[in-house]
């Protein structure tokens, strides 16, 4: 049986109050789990963390933990008091790329769970911060066993480290109607591109995809991803003037305008005397906000694509960035359509591995040369919508401003001549 | 000795179309719009009609495999064995029979889980791991978060806030918690405490001399060993050199506070995605249920469901009274240490005659 149960008077206190304990939960381990060695890995560990809310203080060490073949995914933890909890004194957690949009069926969830209690500590997070399930506390020798066993039924390792990380993508096309784009197509597209990148860290720093179905940006992907990809449309948006009729009867006059009409930031609304709403689509910039406030008279329109920013990331070391626009729309129909956006991705990691400096991330790297040698790099035209206004300092030489003058024009007619 | 290795089949994301309810893999793409029966539930109809039902509860999000099989016995027995979990960790329940969901709704609540998370509640606060497994924590974010969530209970499960408040906690500098409407998270205040023993042989130097946002690290002999030293008059305190460098440890039981800050969000919904912004300072680290900080989030909390309007963010709010009325509303003393000197901070002043009296 394992040692003396560690006495844990702080942490008994988070068992108090309504919202669900984890501390309670470790406890089960200890205390019913039929296997010893979850039961001391339990204990000790709570005793590990007792000892960090007395002396408010992390006793955890990172190290070198991989499992065959890769060199990423496991994030190795070493105890620096591990002659006092030596059950738990390895507690590394494996990251693990989940099903896009976060998807289970209760079958796979408990054969994950088998596994993991097989192996590991039997504590599992859906998901962490980048994405991945968490499996958080297995021995060096056990990370092996059970990454085999679960890269088995289909299952692989997510990233760690300096190289491709796992992506995330919203709920989506699956169960919403404001989905303007395949997330889960255009998520394991990207990713599964990448795979060997993801397990073999060899670039700057971390690089991270994340798919929103509209500008709602539901998985934050603008400030948390390097590459955002977001679902939009260039059409008209629909309007179903019967359902506003009904909100007009339920929700009143007053609601209406004031928490729709007047809130559109670019005032492309507009209630007539008999009660249409009309929409100025030429001047609508897709924020979604009249689409979530009037869900059963507003829709996205039906030539839908996606935007892509580029360069979001929070605020190690100059501080945080949000994404640049970067590509305003792409369609992503056709399987030509998925590659060009596969290119343009390679073409972005490549040639921020080239030009990134050690731990720089690639918006880092895109404010300390400038957006347009990145996009000269990447081979991407300039294009307004990059930006929030024109240059306001005078200072800069213009040598060939004809030229540049001249490209604008002829990809204007180019586009024109393609369009007809 | 050679041992036998199994090669790794390097399959990445997994498909998970092969997870989804057949509602929804019968109308992938198909869907017409949703509404909002009760907190906690959302009911998304199909364009011809047909309709699935979601029941979202919060849970510890650090799940022992007790919690995950009893989550999966609800699902078995009320729901139809689908699931999903939200950026923020709750999990979702995907049913096609109306009949099912408030029999779902028990069952979850019977076994302790919160039912809610939708709309304009405050959600679940979105965080780190803190003591329990990081390398470089300063708090342990799960605890701050079960004794807050322990006092926002009545904000999950209900609509009371003038639209959803997305909250999140970070246990260093770095904030793995992300942008929210409001963020707990640390704020050290004394420069890295170096244990020159250590340093030459755990820390790759330069890397760590470049790692410095202000470049306060040279490198230096202490006691005859290649060691690091730190400028501490420029030294801001941001913990950025403890990772590759675990002898300079930033964290400290008294001087590693938390700090609050407010109007993050990441949605373009109405306007542009914004960053949070300092709000509160020097709050204190304090085990295991950090009262001080519940405080004054439930004060920033109260002061905007009182008086923002319907559909406001919190960031919409402050935008449209001010931040001197945010900062009197709050009940929050406003400081030198609000005013930004990082890159790019006269974009942050007030370049106008624009004065609310």
């Amino acid at each position: 049986m394992t040692d003396e149960q560690h006495k844990t008077p702080m942490l008994d206190e988070l068992e108090q109050g309504p919202w669900p304990s984890f501390i309670s939960g470790i406890k089960r381990l200890r205390d019913q789990h039929p296997d010893e060695r979850v039961n001391g890995v339990a204990n000790d560990l709570l005793g590990q963390l007792e000892h960090s809310y007395e002396t408010r203080k992390g006793y955890w060490k990172g190290g070198t933990v991989s499992v065959y073949g890769y060199g990423s995914g496991i994030i190795p933890r070493f105890s620096e008091v591990g002659t006092a909890f030596p059950a738990s004194k390895e507690f590394h957690t494996l990251r693990v790329q989940p099903p896009a949009g976060n998807y289970y069926t209760t079958d796979v969830l408990r054969q994950l769970g088998d596994s993991w209690e097989r192996w590991g500590s039997g504590l599992v997070t859906f998901h962490g911060q980048t994405g991945n399930i968490m499996f958080i506390g297995a021995s060096t020798e056990n990370t092996q066993h059970f990454f085999d066993e679960i890269n088995d039924y289909g299952f692989d390792l997510g990233g760690a480290g300096p190289c491709v990380r796992t992506g995330m993508s919203c709920v989506g096309a699956a169960r919403c109607e404001q989905s303007s784009t395949d997330e889960m197509r255009v998520h394991r597209t990207l990713l599964n591109n990448f795979t060997d990148d993801v397990h073999r860290p060899a670039l700057p720093y971390k690089f991270k995809f994340k798919v929103s179905g509209c500008g709602n940006d539901c998985m934050n992907s603008i400030e948390r991803s390097d590459f955002s990809i977001i679902g939009t449309w260039r059409d008209d948006m629909k309007v179903n003037q019967d359902a506003i009729a009904g909100y007009l009867e339920t929700k009143g006059r007053q609601y209406l305008i004031d928490n729709v009409i007047a809130r559109c930031p670019t005032n492309a609304l507009s209630l007539s005397d008999d009660d249409q709403l009309e929409v100025d689509n030429r001047n609508c910039v897709r924020c979604m906000h009249c689409l979530n406030v009037l869900p059963k008279a507003l829709s996205p329109g039906d030539d839908k694509g996606v935007s892509i920013l580029i360069g979001g990331k929070r605020t190690l070391k100059i501080g945080d960035l949000m994404g640049t626009m970067i590509v305003p729309f792409m369609k992503l129909d056709t399987e030509e359509d998925y590659e060009q956006l596969v290119e343009l991705a390679e073409e972005t990691i490549d040639f921020w591995a080239e030009n990134g400096l050690e731990h720089e991330r690639c918006g880092e790297m895109i404010e300390r040369i400038g957006l347009v040698n990145f996009l000269e790099g990447i081979g991407v035209e300039v294009d307004p919508n990059m930006i929030n206004e024109p240059r306001t300092s005078s200072y800069v030489r213009m040598d060939d401003w004809e030229e540049e003058a001249e490209k604008w024009f002829q990809r204007k007619a180019e586009q024109s001549q393609a369009a007809a | 000795m050679a041992t036998e290795h199994r090669s790794p089949v390097e399959s990445g994301c997994p498909d998970g179309f092969q997870y989804l309810h057949p509602l929804m893999r019968k109308h992938y793409g198909n869907w017409a719009y949703h509404e909002d029966p009760r907190p906690g539930v959302l009911r998304h109809v199909a364009h011809n009609g047909e309709a699935i039902w979601t029941v979202r509860a919060g849970t510890q999000r650090i799940l022992d495999v007790f919690t995950l099989r009893k989550l999966c016995d609800i699902g078995d027995e009320f729901g139809d064995g689908y699931v999903r979990f939200t950026i923020r960790s709750n999990i979702e329940y995907m049913v096609s029979d109306e009949d099912k969901v408030e029999p779902l709704i028990d069952a979850l609540e019977d076994s302790g889980f919160i039912v809610g998370g939708t709309k304009n509640s405050v959600a679940m606060i979105s965080h780190t791991q803190g003591w329990l497994h990081c390398d470089i924590p300063g708090t342990d974010a799960s605890g701050v978060v079960k004794a807050m969530m322990d006092e926002l209970i009545d904000e999950f499960r209900g609509w009371n806030m003038p639209n959803r408040v997305h909250m999140t906690t970070s246990c260093c500098q770095i904030n793995c918690g992300g942008q929210g409407d409001i963020a707990i998270n640390v704020q050290h205040t004394k420069p890295p405490k170096i244990n020159h023993d250590l340093v030459s042989n755990v820390c790759e130097r330069p890397s760590v001399v470049a790692r410095c946002p202000v470049a306060a690290i040279r490198p230096a002999l202490v006691n005859n060993k290649p060691s690091l030293e730190v400028d501490e008059k420029k030294c801001i305190c941001c913990g950025a050199c403890y990772p590759p460098c675990p002898p300079m440890q930033i964290n400290d039981p008294e001087h590693t506070k938390l700090a609050i800050w407010v109007g993050g969000n990441h949605s373009n919904a109405r306007g542009k995605p914004t960053f949070q912004k300092l709000v509160a300072a020097g709050i204190p680290n304090n085990p295991p249920r950090w009262p001080e900080a519940t405080a004054v989030v439930k004060r920033i909390l109260r002061a905007y469901r009182d008086d923002a309007r319907d559909w406001e963010r919190m960031n919409d709010w402050i935008e449209r009274i001010g931040w001197p009325q945010f900062f009197e509303r709050a009940g929050l003393p406003f400081t030198k240490f609000h005013i930004n000197n990082w890159r790019g901070s006269r974009a942050s002043l007030n370049a106008s005659a624009h004065i609310r009296f």
